[in-house]
């Protein structure tokens, strides 16, 4: 590598990195979203400090109460305290969402860097694939996963990952394909550097920001997924706590005890909207171009 | 302009080959003898033996495959493993369901979506395009079950204005089958209107930049005008485009929509074969909900050919 290109990639990314906080620190929906995102992390850590019960503390005498002193979110079916089991529950929440984007991204982003680097038939038979896969509505080919991989969170997490793993591809091989004619890619292989590091050393950091909104807003998706697979009885199984079963059961208990159903869903709504507004947030701020 | 539909018609070729390995290699997830699984219940050597027989479930992966894809093309996704009635039947008797859901709530995501990204982009900057983009994202965050769930308890069970559950086919009662699919549609509908919002608008502002759009107003175009036949009509397609795409959403928004308001389609079949582990339905609705996202996907590219004029010369 050639003093100049070492000097540009010391000195240009933290530059852009300061402008693209600025402008991030300057949108208020944005600080909005990283606030949520943070609170909801706080609380999913600290969730045995603040929990004011046993989470799995059943008891017949405190079946179905309202929100009160005790039971700050009211109790459910079994008489636990639902703002303690939703404590424990955004734990598994925020783990499957982190989790299955993080399988996404390692399926995904080295299968889209190989498509659009080398591109020929390695390329067609990945594309094809990948065709194939997002011929699959995400959701339905969780469900059919979880349904032959037997209901658990890991497998949950699992399948949303794998179903994920297509958008990946497809976004890290887009951007492969324009900057690989960049005159940076160019002159380091007129320099002898190989494949391997031409794609890790200076295609990858330039296309990280794409990937990084994109993993964003998969969080978000990606729990809203595992909140769903939970609702149909696909993810975390009972009595472990998460918010899409909690609103399964909720929903049986529509008439008696509506906090079973409200709040659980207003946490899913709420860590959700923090991770899209942080998405489109951070796609202001890093990637100006793709409006959308 | 054929030589372009005739190619992407063979792309469509290999997508679908694919698709068609990717669900028969799900039952291979499954662990153990998969004759016992299939069988569930039924323990009688005789039987094993068939279904053996019958899947070829002794002979290598591809022969297995082979067997499996030459009885689908035939029309044969196999019985189900509960009740034994052949999976294109359940499929075909709960299909219209589905669609009926499915093509309300797109309808209303339309009606309400794309006005709201064109409102949006014209009046950006303004306050309405805040509030516009907030409902886009809130459409977008909210769990649509959650949704279903809040709709029942307010508008069914407190003012009691709507049913909260069921459904009427269409040719039975009209107005009582529009009736009971109205919340559901409503709700399937809001994370697809915030998308088509969200496209709309970008596709529009994007529009209003152009040259064209410029030209017209130097020529003293009214405001609307512009709006409409400028920028709308130039901004449609890609819109067009995403309508065929969110297809597939639209189905996995349909699986909890259905489960909610417990609407015997298209999802409910799914879920209640995944708690009865019937594989063959599981299978069946995968390969039919896939195989229509393509055909659809074929269908919008070959329209956009169409209307193209650019492409229809080619």
């Amino acid at each position: 590598m050639s003093a100049q290109t070492a000097t540009t990639a010391a000195v240009t990314p933290p530059r852009s990195r300061n402008r693209a906080w600025g402008k991030f620190k300057r949108n208020r929906v944005a600080v909005l979203g990283t606030v949520i995102v943070l609170a909801m992390i706080v609380l999913a850590i600290f969730a045995p400090l603040l929990a004011t019960h046993d989470p799995f503390q059943t008891s017949f005498m405190t079946i179905r109460k309202a929100p009160s002193a005790t039971f700050w979110l009211g109790s459910d079916e079994l008489g636990r305290d639902i703002y303690s089991r939703m404590l424990f529950g955004a734990r598994a929440s925020l783990m499957a969402g982190v989790v299955s984007v993080a399988i996404a991204v390692v399926i995904g982003v080295p299968l889209g860097l190989i498509s659009g680097y080398f591109g020929g038939w390695v390329d067609s038979i990945i594309s094809r694939f990948t065709e194939a896969l997002l011929a699959i509505p995400f959701l339905i080919l969780a469900i059919a996963l979880a349904a032959f991989l037997e209901p658990s969170l890991t497998n949950a997490m699992i399948a949303i990952g794998v179903s994920a793993a297509p958008k990946f591809v497809r976004l890290a091989r887009g951007q492969v394909l324009a900057v690989k004619s960049e005159d940076y890619v160019q002159s380091s292989r007129a320099l002898g550097a190989s494949d391997t590091r031409i794609i890790a050393r200076h295609i990858l950091p330039n296309i990280m920001p794409p990937l990084i909104v994109q993993a964003t807003i998969t969080i978000a998706t990606a729990i809203i997924a595992e909140a769903s697979l939970s609702f149909l009885g696909l993810g975390l199984q009972p009595p472990n706590p998460s918010w899409g079963s909690m609103l399964n059961t909720g929903k049986n208990f529509m008439v008696q005890a509506p906090w079973m159903s409200i709040f659980p869903g207003s946490a899913i709504f709420l860590v959700v909207l923090g991770f899209n507004l942080l998405g489109d947030g951070l796609r202001d701020a890093l990637d100006p171009r793709q409006e959308k | 302009m054929f030589k372009i539909i005739l190619r992407r018609v063979l792309v469509a070729i290999p997508t679908l080959i694919l698709v068609s390995m990717i669900v028969f290699l799900l039952q291979k997830l499954l662990p153990g003898d998969a004759v016992l699984t299939m069988a569930g219940e039924e323990r009688d050597p005789a039987v094993l033996e068939f279904l053996r027989h019958k899947y070829q479930l002794d002979a290598p992966l591809p022969v297995q495959y082979w067997a499996w894809v030459t009885n689908v093309l035939h029309g044969d996704l196999g019985n189900s493993l509960r009740t034994d009635v052949p999976v294109t039947q359940l499929i075909a008797h709960k299909l219209p369901v589905t669609l009926q859901l499915a093509v309300m709530a797109m309808i209303f995501a339309i009606v309400i979506g794309v006005p709201m990204g064109i409102i949006a982009a014209v009046r950006k900057g303004t306050v309405t395009e805040m509030g516009a983009n907030v409902a886009a994202l809130s459409g977008m965050s909210i769990p649509n079950f959650w949704l279903g769930i809040l709709l029942i308890m307010l508008v069914s069970v407190k003012w009691r204005l709507l049913p909260a559950s069921g459904y009427v086919p269409p040719s039975e009662d009209f107005w009582l089958s529009m009736k009971t699919m109205l919340m559901p549609a409503l709700v399937l509908s809001t994370a697809i209107a915030a998308y088509l919002m969200r496209h709309t608008r970008s596709a529009m502002l994007e529009a209003l930049n152009a040259d064209y759009v410029r030209t017209a107003r130097a020529k003293g175009v009214t405001a609307r005008r512009v709006v409409l036949r400028h920028a709308l009509r130039n901004a449609l397609m890609p819109i067009v485009t995403l309508v065929t795409l969110l297809f597939g959403e639209l189905m996995a928004g349909a699986v909890l929509t259905e489960q909610v308001f417990t609407i015997p389609g298209f999802g409910k079949l799914i879920v209640d074969a995944v708690f009865t582990r019937d594989y063959a339905v599981v299978q069946g609705v995968v390969l039919c909900v896939a195989v229509g996202f393509i055909v659809m996907n074929l269908l919008a590219d070959i329209l956009y050919i169409l209307v193209n004029p650019r492409l229809r010369h080619a």
